[in-house]
């Protein structure tokens, strides 16, 4: 099994002045190289989980490390290991695309801090340069942000946190108030970045497509846990994958689908369950011809949308 | 290693904003034109004759004291604006701990209040103020003591205000009433005694009587001028400096983990 790069063991968190827990009791752990999604409607407790493990919240109880570093009592360690992408911009606006990497790579320690670019050590300035090209913005990189698109400053961010080779890149609902295209076009963009990088993904969405690529996924709900596992998983635990099937000798379909043992209703079309059996592997073995056949495969969507409706 | 390079950037940056923010220079010019130009020149031609020392030098180092004082803990108060604005959030996931960057933005508002005192300076020339150059040179060397105790005024300010709007709200309240406490254009020697009492509890005023005290030292105007020796005024600004800066930086880290 590969190494668990962060483990979070019964996690608590009470806001002052608020009754009830924000997180109650999360547990769940993420291998190194994986991406993980964290999921959740709005409120669930995604933020303010993110924000403890970049160690700038407090927790109540429970425990949690980053790379075996304790994320209280390592915090500068654990936040040197880390980076982080919010789910508002953090860019400063005032400042221009290469001002605002400058300040991020002097914060870090990586190249001490020159007055202008070009005195700028001369790795720094290639890196720069090279970086600009992959991002299609070489002629803008000395212009204010605040010229700069959602998506384009989104990319800036992303590479701004890249920057200082984090083991962790958590990225806290980074597609919001971005358009589909631009939503798109950035995971394609995290995707090709995560196979070059071989970086740890913590994603927190509550837009279950973008979830539907992770490793693994933990769902919460009202600061609880629900449900987790690979997507496939969830899906399975969740939700009934089934098969709808007909023939015109409908009682010989019906004894052989009987040796399968499988949960098997309605008088025709039949609905099978499929309780992990490949559909492929009984309709090999059904020699009665067949005069419908559709797999229903549920989407992550649906088996979310359950879990939540059945949790309130 | 590492803060002491983040602690340049991070004053850096407050610089290169102000470079960028052309309203702001011009706001901080409005201020001493007002106080030195129109309010100190008025005063210096109707009551000068009554007075035993020249109106609008008086004015014009009360001014140099406010503007080194008021542009640094204004400065500091723009971390509540970087919260809002979430700049904030990189600062504070970096692996910089939390008073380092709180004195990355003292000095990088201190420099900032720096250029700021200058162009008082060059407009108190300009109108020709009567200096003793050697006096303000000797000045010189305790800007910073005064800009610092802005700074660490700012620091606990902030760390006690949630939000921007509550920030720029508050801020005048606890800013203005300081001018006149402090007596940056008003003489305080002789006060009613509750007046006496609010003026002597201002952090400003000493940070205005040190620079005064400076300015003044061996001069006949002296005794007129001056309130406090300059010992008495620098322990007080360096001794609330480090209060209001431990002060401020404690509930700064617990207001902003704790929450």
């Amino acid at each position: 099994m590969r190494n668990k790069i962060i483990e979070v063991n019964k996690l608590s968190k009470r806001y002052k002045k608020a009754k009830e827990l924000a997180l109650d009791g999360v547990s769940f752990y993420v291998e190194k190289g994986a991406f993980f999604a964290l999921l959740g409607p709005n409120g669930a407790g995604k933020t303010t989980t993110v924000s403890i493990l970049n160690t700038t919240l407090s927790k109540t109880s429970g425990e949690a490390t980053i790379d075996g570093l304790d994320i209280e009592k390592d915090s500068l360690k654990v936040r040197k290991n880390i980076g982080v992408i919010f789910q508002s911009p953090s860019l400063d606006k005032n400042l221009t695309a290469e001002e605002n990497i400058r300040f991020h790579v002097n914060l870090y320690g990586l190249y001490p801090y020159r007055f202008t670019f070009s005195m700028m050590d001369k790795k720094y300035q290639k890196k720069v340069i090279k970086m600009a090209g992959l991002l299609g913005i070489e002629n803008d990189i000395h212009k204010p942000i605040k010229t700069f698109s959602g998506g384009m400053k989104r990319k800036l961010e992303i590479l701004r946190s890249l920057m200082h080779e984090p083991k962790v890149l958590f990225l806290d609902e980074p597609t919001t108030g971005l358009d589909p295209i631009s939503r798109s076009n950035l995971w394609d963009y995290l995707i090709d970045l995560r196979k070059k990088k071989n970086v740890t993904i913590f994603l927190t969405t509550h837009y279950l497509e973008e979830a539907e690529n992770a490793d693994y996924a933990c769902v919460i709900n009202k600061g609880k846990v629900v449900a987790k596992g690979s997507p496939q998983d969830i899906k399975d635990q969740l939700v009934e994958r089934f098969m709808v099937v007909d023939a015109k000798k409908r009682n010989e379909l019906l004894k052989e689908l009987k040796k399968f043992k499988v949960k098997i209703s309605g008088k025709g079309p039949y609905k099978v369950v499929l309780n992990g059996i490949q559909p492929q592997k009984i309709v090999q073995k059904t020699k009665t011809p067949l005069t419908l056949l559709e797999i229903h495969n549920p989407t992550l969507e649906e088996a979310y949308v359950e879990i939540i409706e059945k949790d309130s | 290693m590492r803060n002491l390079n983040a602690i340049v950037a991070i004053a850096f940056r407050d610089i290169t904003k102000l470079f960028r923010d052309k309203t702001r220079i011009l706001a901080n010019f409005v201020f001493p034109v007002i106080f030195i130009g129109v309010l100190g020149g008025s005063l210096q031609s109707n009551l000068q004759e009554s007075l035993p020392y020249n109106f609008l030098t008086f004015v014009f180092t009360g001014v140099i004291a406010q503007t080194l004082f008021q542009s640094t803990a204004s400065g500091i108060i723009s971390l509540v604006e970087d919260r809002q604005n979430d700049f904030a959030q990189e600062l504070f996931v970096s692996p910089i701990p939390r008073h380092s960057i709180l004195i990355g933005k003292i000095f990088g508002e201190t420099i900032v209040s720096f250029i700021q005192v200058s162009m008082v300076i060059l407009f108190g020339v300009i109108i020709g103020v009567p200096l003793v150059f050697p006096a303000l040179m000797r000045v010189l060397p305790f800007f910073p003591v005064v800009a610092f105790m802005g700074g660490a005024f700012g620091v606990l300010v902030m760390s006690t205000l949630t939000n921007q709007k509550t920030a720029s709200q508050i801020f005048p309240f606890l800013i203005f009433p300081q001018f006149f406490l402090a007596g940056v254009f008003n003489p305080i020697k002789i006060l009613p005694t509750p007046i006496l009492i609010a003026s002597r509890a201002m952090p400003m005023t000493y940070a205005v009587d040190l620079v005064r005290s400076i300015y003044y030292a061996g001069s006949s105007e002296r005794e007129f001028v001056v309130l406090f020796n300059t010992q008495t005024n620098l322990s007080v600004v360096l001794g609330l400096f480090l209060v209001f800066l431990t002060l401020g930086t404690y509930l700064f880290v617990k207001n902003e983990k704790d929450k």
